[in-house]
């Protein structure tokens, strides 16, 4: 066990409420008779379907390939057909829809035939990206961004220490808590993986010291890995958002990511304890990331705990399968308390990056109208980031996008605390996310209309180019023309004189 | 008396060279302003503003010709930016010009098209694809949804389809004006 070499500014300490999730092991959720598989479930380009409607596909048969780069593979999670390759309702604060390919399950659950690799040192890292990346894995703690970008180092980089993420600091959601308890295994054969990949020099395991049990299981598991001598275990202070990615470097490390910057930049890489296991079970049983442990809780659910879950399960089947008593069309939170977002409809598919289903929380506070900032500057205290919430608020009110900027906007985690702490109920982070979107939303549009003008001049530049070629040749022409007349003027002559000369 | 004047010559002298260089040295090349002005216009090339584009108009503005509310696709956001920059007061958009509209996309129905090249002609951006007596087509991309392709076409076979929103353009609602509850807090 290590101990924390620092801590960060700021943040809470919130009830966990976790041990409703907790008090049974991890279940299996029922098989669905159709799975709505969005074909954008991660950070970055939308998969490409590679399966026509019809066509039949066996559990873990690949059924997208990756777009570009930033993007991963997608897998059957059952075996079936094909029912339909069309758009449909997602996940997603917005409430749209987006393209999703549906397969209507036969029941039968028959597996591809798996490629497990038995020695996965005799791979180059190379290799070893590739195998995570066409199983589809991508951070598993709520982000999804492709993890096999994150075991890519880059040549000038050198990775120091690899943090595998435990903390978990969002109340209610036990997830990764079960994981440690149940598969310490198998999450230690993803970390020897990863620190093969990485050639990383020591790896922390950080755990929030809230979850006794999930510490003493990873320990008593690593204590039998001779191999993983270099891995330590680090019981981490409970004050949420410890499990943010760059909090919980300068907790471990003592170090700050720079603004702008990425972990990868004072040599640290932090993958979530999910991401790891996914990884073990993808290169040791070659299986396909096709399922998920999602923690459904709350207090108008009847049988609270943690499910493994196929990606494509309708959230309505999952929900009866754990009995709520929530109205039917009633909002439910996607996510924890603080960084979650509410669904108003079930029909939607449970995704790579849905960690919790939450219907209902402890002691609600009923929705009131905000109050005028009273400059009380409890917002700033609070702050993991060290921002100033209040400046950032009032300009994001006057929509001085510019401004908000420079104030470091995007080093927002949108965490909640600020929310959490305004004695005027001022939902600050909800200010911050349209700043950041209505941002982002504009630099396309600047980048489009910029393409637009460069176009439109290339079109204009040509034009002139294609005028000045045609008078050109319209001037060659006539010079041709008077030249040939000329010529023939000359022969008339010359055809004349000699006739006048045998006349004369 | 005279060590004055030489003195006063000498640095008069002096002073207009240095503005002189410096005038050389720092000359700001085309017009700055226009440029900015350019540089908040839509990028349509619409024409709606009876300019020959969005530069033209641009010049117009920063030579004081025209007037800053003369550009539909821009609408209320690009006024503000342009009496901003300016330093003018917005005005409401000219209606003799257009109103605005929410974003489009020129979309051919490729049944119906002759192939007569006529909208390639007419795109200011170079976003139709095609050849003469072939199926043409627009690069969805590229089209600034600038209507010039509507009118030449001889079989009115363009329509301009509304740009849908995806999770990916989709931006959260300003809380000002939306009352959005976030998950509940405990």
């Amino acid at each position: 066990m290590s101990t924390v070499a620092g801590s960060f500014p700021g943040g809470l300490v919130l009830n966990g409420h976790k041990k409703r999730s907790t008090e049974t092991p991890i279940r299996k959720t029922p098989l669905s008779k159709k799975l709505i598989l969005p074909l954008q479930q991660h950070i970055g380009a939308e998969s490409i379907p590679i399966v026509s409607v019809g066509d039949k596909v066996l559990k873990g048969q690949k059924i997208a390939k990756a777009d570009g780069h930033v993007s991963v593979y997608l897998h059957a999670p059952s075996s079936g057909t094909i029912s339909a390759i069309d758009e449909q309702p997602i996940p997603h604060p917005s409430g749209l829809s987006a393209l999703c390919i549906t397969i209507e399950t036969d029941g039968l659950d028959t597996w591809i035939e798996h490629h497990p690799i038995a020695d996965y040192t005799q791979l180059s890292e190379h290799d070893i990206r590739q195998h995570v990346r066409e199983a589809g894995i991508v951070g598993l703690g709520g982000a999804g961004f492709p993890s096999f970008i994150k075991l890519n180092p880059g040549v000038h980089h050198h990775v120091e220490t690899l943090i595998i993420n435990g903390v978990e600091c969002e109340p209610y959601i036990t997830c990764d808590d079960m994981l440690m308890r149940e598969r310490a295994d198998g999450i230690l054969d993803g970390i020897e993986i990863i620190n093969f990949a990485l050639r990383v020099k020591h790896c922390v395991i950080a755990i929030e010291d809230n979850k006794p049990k999930a510490i003493s299981t990873m320990e008593l598991a690593l204590a039998a890995r001779p191999e993983l001598i270099d891995t330590t275990i680090m019981a981490v202070p409970t004050r949420y958002p410890a499990g943010s990615e760059k909090q919980l470097i300068q907790v471990v490390t003592g170090k700050q990511v720079p603004s702008h910057g990425l972990p990868i930049d004072i040599g640290i890489v932090c993958h979530n304890v999910g991401t790891a296991y996914a990884i073990g079970r993808a290169i040791k049983h070659g299986e396909p990331l096709i399922s998920r442990i999602v923690t459904v809780t709350g207090t108008d659910v009847k049988h609270a705990g943690n499910f493994e879950t196929l990606f494509g399960t309708p959230m309505h089947e999952l929900l009866a399968f754990c009995e709520t008593t929530r109205e039917p069309n009633a909002p439910f939170i996607l996510g924890g308390p603080m960084m979650g977002y509410n669904l108003s409809g079930d029909n939607l598919p449970v995704t790579k990056t849905a960690n919790c289903i939450l219907v209902g929380v402890d002691a609600a506070a009923p929705a009131e109208k905000p109050l005028p900032c009273i400059r009380c500057g409890e917002c700033a205290t609070a702050c993991p980031a060290s921002l100033l919430p209040q400046q950032l608020y009032w300009y994001a009110r006057d929509k001085d996008l510019e401004k908000t900027r420079q104030y470091n906007l995007f080093d927002c985690i949108e965490c909640g605390c600020c929310s959490y702490v305004c004695p005027s109920k001022i939902p600050l982070v909800h200010y911050f996310r349209f700043a950041k979107t209505e941002t982002m939303n504009q630099q396309l549009e600047a980048a489009k209309s910029d393409q637009a003008r460069i176009r439109h001049e290339n079109r204009l530049a040509r034009q002139e180019l294609e005028q000045q070629e045609k008078e050109e040749r319209q001037r060659q022409r006539k010079l041709a023309l008077a030249a040939s007349q000329a010529a023939k003027q000359k022969q008339e002559q010359a055809a004349q004189s000699p006739s006048d000369g045998s006349e004369s | 008396m005279f060590t004055a004047i030489i003195a006063i010559t000498v640095m008069a002298l002096i002073f207009g060279l240095l503005l002189g260089f410096a005038s050389i040295r720092f000359k700001v090349e085309g017009d700055p302003i226009a440029d900015q002005i350019d540089k908040i216009l839509p990028q349509t090339q619409c024409g709606q503003c009876s300019f020959a584009g969005c530069r033209p108009y641009a010049e117009a503005i920063a030579a004081g010709e025209a007037d800053i509310n003369r550009c539909p696709p821009g609408g209320e956001a690009t006024i503000q930016a342009l009496a901003e920059l300016l330093e003018v007061e917005p005005k409401p958009l000219d209606e003799a010009c257009g109103v605005e509209k929410p974003k489009t996309l020129a979309v051919i129905d490729e049944d119906r098209c002759i192939g007569c090249t006529l909208c390639i002609q007419a795109c200011p951006v170079d976003a139709i694809l095609g050849s003469a007596k072939h199926m043409h087509t627009v690069i969805a991309s590229e089209c600034t949804g600038c209507e010039l392709c509507l009118p030449p076409c001889p079989v009115d076979c363009i329509d301009m389809v509304e740009t849908k929103q995806n999770p990916n353009t989709w931006r959260w609602p300003d809380p000002d004006h939306v009352d959005i509850q976030l998950g509940d807090r405990s």
